[in-house]
């Protein structure tokens, strides 16, 4: 009886250490890939790099200036076309869906694949509707494709913080004889604003560091274009050519876009994470 | 989920008296009805989304399809100057990397959700799950940069040569472990995808984990289980859908994945036993050839594998959340 004990003892003790030991490889590789940008990047960073556009293959000097703009259009963009659609089928799902629960369960579960879908097929899907019919690459086609995966993000934390808004504010509004739609609105709109903002910066944060779904809508663009219907310079799709390269110079740079990247994309969601805990009543 | 639809199903009988109250007012009525349509109408947009991208796919690739048929599917030939393409290099590129990483994630994250849910002190349990979140945040085209700038250099120095050596030389399984140590490769391809959704089935499992009575834990405790016992016999059997569900969710991650796909796999159109060797995936070929492709047969092909991979994902997907609707009913009765 004793060995059987001491065997289940041993056997627990493996176990959890192995635990431990999951856990703390895990960690090893957060700590490492985070340290490698950190220290590449930082010494790669100079002023130039956001004064300067890329540099021709085997030239010095330069920048990242034409990628850092072309991204922050592309996002601008995804946010714009995104933004509207997203918080408006979310609010479907959210204020009016409860009286069509099948349809509403539907939408919901289309929402959830295509919120995991791989993003090169948006961007396949972006350039058989938008460039292949227009004849050229553009910086639109790529906004779009952008935002088709924001949207899934902003439908379904739309939906998920109207529902949280306890239905007395909407008793209330109604009592006084506000029409529906000034209820959404003016009530569950605002009550839930801080929730849905962070869904939309959630969004940016996952859609900022996306490249597959640009390779072949945006494109890239030697040069500073500001042009929606021409390619655009995107810091995602360069550092993907620099890095590639076998220029010293250009896998430097593509090391300091991947630091600004990395920085851009944790401020947003650590900024959305501290928005949401502010939140009275978070889930 | 009860206590949801409650909420929101009171303020619609509501809202039918509203209008009856304000039906003086004519343009009040009109203006609700044109919310709704609208709302409705983004709704059906979202929805059909999936529909469009599925049917532009189909459209885009049936020439290739129509040209080669079903063999396009079993046929490793991929040769754009004579014209001939076949999917199966790819095929088997997505599959056998994405098996790797299911090798390692899904025990890792076993280990990382156990750690966080039953082991860990909990001031520890913030920054780890924390920590394990942020690899999740990390953009696939940095985990494809330290791939191949920094990971792989040190996979071809210390690990494959003794790779090779060691696990090489075996009978059966040493064929696979077999030839020069390049660092990138099907090997290295399969490990960062697997660091890249260990976060997905992590949390997870540890959200799974963390919701398991703790009448049920505490009843095998009191009869003297250790807490590997609890794990395996009371919580893993108690969570085993959405622990499946979650572990296709990060499947359907590594299938899709690109960008560090494309930078380690190698890009090889060949097939080859060891997974030392370069290879490719379906995600990879289309990035790195798209732009590439002049003809409009070239063209067709990548799109059609666009198609394949969308309907693997789909069905991978599909399952998923199937199997994780009964997870999120739980979870809302939790929060409510």
């Amino acid at each position: 009886m004793m060995s059987r004990y001491i065997r289940r003892r041993v056997i627990n003790t493996v176990n959890m250490t192995v635990a431990v030991l999951m856990t703390a490889f895990g960690v090893f590789w957060v700590v490492w890939i985070l340290w490698t940008t950190l220290r590449y990047g930082i010494t790669a960073l100079h002023p130039q790099l956001f004064l300067e556009d890329t540099p021709p293959p085997g030239a010095d000097g330069g920048g990242l200036r034409n990628a850092f703009v072309g991204s922050l259009i592309l996002l601008g963009l995804a946010v714009t076309i995104g933004t509207p659609v997203g918080v408006l089928a979310g609010t479907w799902l959210g204020e009016f869906a409860s009286k069509h629960k099948k349809t509403g369960a539907v939408v919901r579960f289309l929402n959830d694949i295509l919120l995991s879908a791989p993003s090169i097929v948006i961007g396949l899907f972006a350039y058989a509707i938008l460039v292949d019919p227009l004849g050229h690459f553009s910086a639109l086609s790529g906004g779009v494709a952008l935002a088709l995966i924001l949207i899934p993000v902003v439908v379904r934390t739309t939906d998920e913080m109207l529902r949280l808004v306890p239905v007395s504010l909407r008793e209330a509004a109604i009592a006084l004889g506000t029409p529906y739609w000034r209820m959404v609105t003016k009530i569950t709109w605002r009550a839930a604003s801080t929730g849905i903002l962070t869904g939309i910066i959630l969004g940016v944060a996952r859609v900022s560091g996306e490249t597959a779904p640009l390779l072949f809508t945006a494109l890239n663009n030697q040069y500073f274009s500001t042009n929606l219907s021409h390619p655009i310079a995107n810091l995602p799709v360069v550092i993907f050519q620099f890095a590639m390269s076998p220029y010293a110079n250009w896998q430097q740079m593509a090391w300091a876009g991947a630091f600004v990247a990395v920085i851009f994309i944790l401020l947003l969601s650590f900024g959305s994470r501290r928005l949401l805990s502010r939140e009275p009543h978070k889930s | 989920m009860k206590g949801s639809e409650a909420a929101s199903s009171a303020p619609l009988e509501l809202r039918a008296a509203s209008e009856q109250k304000s039906a003086g007012k004519t343009s009040v009525v009109p203006a609700d009805f044109l919310f709704r349509s609208l709302t409705a109408f983004f709704a059906l947009v979202v929805a059909a989304t999936l529909v469009a991208i599925m049917g532009s796919l189909v459209l885009e690739g049936w020439s290739a399809l129509r040209t080669f048929g079903w063999k396009f599917l079993v046929t490793s030939t991929w040769d754009p100057v004579t014209n001939e393409f076949g999917a199966l290099v790819f095929i088997v590129g997505t599959l056998v990397s994405s098996a790797i990483a299911m090798l390692i994630a899904v025990p890792v994250s076993f280990g990382i959700a156990l750690f966080i849910s039953e082991l860990s002190p909990s001031w520890l349990r913030g920054p780890v799950s924390a920590l394990i979140e942020l690899l999740a945040a990390i953009p696939s085209i940095i985990y494809g940069m330290w791939g191949l700038l920094v990971f792989a250099p040190w996979f071809a120095q210390v690990v494959e040569p003794w790779l090779n050596d060691h696990v090489g030389a075996l009978p059966g399984i040493g064929v696979l472990f077999q030839g020069p140590p390049m660092g990138i490769g099907m090997l290295t391809a399969g490990i960062v995808l697997a660091i890249m959704i260990i976060p997905f089935i992590a949390s997870i499992m540890r959200d799974v984990f963390m919701i398991t009575p703790t009448t049920l834990k505490e009843s095998a405790y009191a009869l003297g289980s250790t807490t590997w016992e609890v794990a395996r016999y009371v919580i893993l059997p108690y969570t085993r859908t959405a622990v499946t569900g979650g572990i296709f969710l990060g499947l359907g991650r590594a299938l899709g994945e690109t960008m560090a796909v494309t930078f380690i796999i190698g890009n090889a159109n060949n097939l080859s036993a060891s997974l030392l060797m370069p290879g490719s995936s379906i995600a990879s070929v289309i990035a790195n050839e798209f732009t590439e492709a002049t003809t409009p047969l070239y063209k067709s092909s990548l799109l059609a594998l666009g198609l394949i991979l969308f309907v693997i994902t789909f069905i991978v997907l599909v399952f998923a959340k199937l199997l994780l609707l009964r997870l999120e009913t739980s979870l809302e009765g939790k929060k409510s």
